[in-house]
């Protein structure tokens, strides 16, 4: 076997290792994409457009908060800054990743990686060891990428058929997948859990408080904070 | 509508995409900083707590069933249920919760 053989299966391998991961991450992220879609239909988007939007963005928060500003017709300016400050995490996840990106990996999947850097997407690409293999993300953007497009684009059609208990039942799929990616590591690391705590209960504090900030700002005030003070109070050691 | 849809699109995919893309591609160096590496570290998982408690309780019909679907969900995700069970659970307990109560 010469090594290029070798690297081209380690790279299926991950493309199919990514494919599994990707599939509850696809379903979900569909099922959550389709009450993105009544957003969407709301603000005045056709379903092409509503799935032109998802497929670029691939972003909840991010989207939802898009929606509200096409509703109100409000200016580019506005778009401009609602979707930096509701998106910027991803900015904090990008960052993460780059780190974990081998110097010899070609810088082409860089982009192709940061293209669809989604909470759930970085949520188990960081939790693999070593350095990414972009054909991993490659897997499970190939299921999450149309899950969550035609999902808006079928909640814009159809979003509006579905019962209110059934609505208010998928809303929370999103939230139990949050769930799925920071409980197990905290389970394992007593600082993490801490943190998590910690978060929560801040921000529900926030939510009371500062209820004139949104919540994309909240969010990024008490990542910066928080997590500021866990670098400072538990700085990781190197485990590698 | 004084404004167009198509460009409303473009403005925040642009912005997105820069978001994502430029920290991957302009920081190409390992961070060496320990601080700043332990900042890092410990992002993802403030971030994601920080969405999900207090905005799960309000995004259901009743606080109540968004509660019990937290606690079901910090359970099942703590004993090991992977993510599409923890998220299907969740939706679950949120529709059964609601049958009863509403």
């Amino acid at each position: 076997m010469t090594k290029s053989d070798e690297k081209l299966i380690t790279n299926k391998q991950a493309l199919s290792e990514g494919l599994r991961d990707g599939i509850p991450i696809g379903l979900g992220y569909f099922v959550v994409a389709f009450t993105l879609g009544i957003a969407a239909k709301n603000a005045g988007l056709t379903p092409f457009q509503g799935f032109l939007t998802s497929f670029l963005n691939n972003a909840s928060a991010g989207e939802y908060a898009a929606f509200t500003v096409i509703a109100a017709d409000a200016s580019y300016l506005e778009m401009v800054l609602i979707t930096l400050v509701a998106n910027a995490r991803y900015m904090l996840m990008s960052t993460v990743l780059s780190q974990k990106f081998s110097r010899e990996t070609p810088f082409y999947h860089r982009i192709l990686v940061g293209f669809d850097v989604t909470d759930e997407i970085f949520g188990i690409t960081v939790s693999r060891n070593g350095f990414l293999n972009p054909f991993y993300n490659y897997g499970a953007m190939l299921v999450a990428l149309p899950g969550w497009s035609i999902g808006t684009a079928l909640g814009i059609m159809a979003g509006n058929i579905l019962p209110t208990s059934a609505v208010s039942a998928l809303s929370v799929a999103l939230y139990g997948m949050f769930l799925a990616v920071i409980i197990p590591p905290a389970k394992s690391d007593r600082t993490i859990a801490l943190t998590v705590a910690v978060s929560f209960i801040l921000s529900f504090i926030a939510s009371y408080m500062f209820d004139n900030i949104s919540a994309g700002t909240r969010t990024i005030i008490l990542t910066i904070l928080i997590a500021g003070l866990a670098s400072i109070v538990c700085p990781v050691h190197d485990k590698k | 509508m004084t404004h167009e849809i198509y460009i409303y699109i473009a403005v925040m995919s642009i912005v997105t995409l820069m978001i994502r893309i430029l920290p991957l591609t302009l920081i190409r160096h390992e961070i060496k900083n320990r601080h700043l590496r332990s900042f890092l570290y410990y992002v993802p998982y403030v971030t994601l707590a920080v969405m999900t408690f207090p905005a799960i309780l309000n995004s259901t019909q009743s606080q109540i069933s968004g509660g019990l679907a937290l606690i079901a969900g910090i359970l099942a995700a703590w004993f090991g249920a992977s993510l599409f069970q923890v998220s299907s659970l969740c939706c679950i307990i949120v529709f059964i919760t609601e049958l009863f109560m509403l």
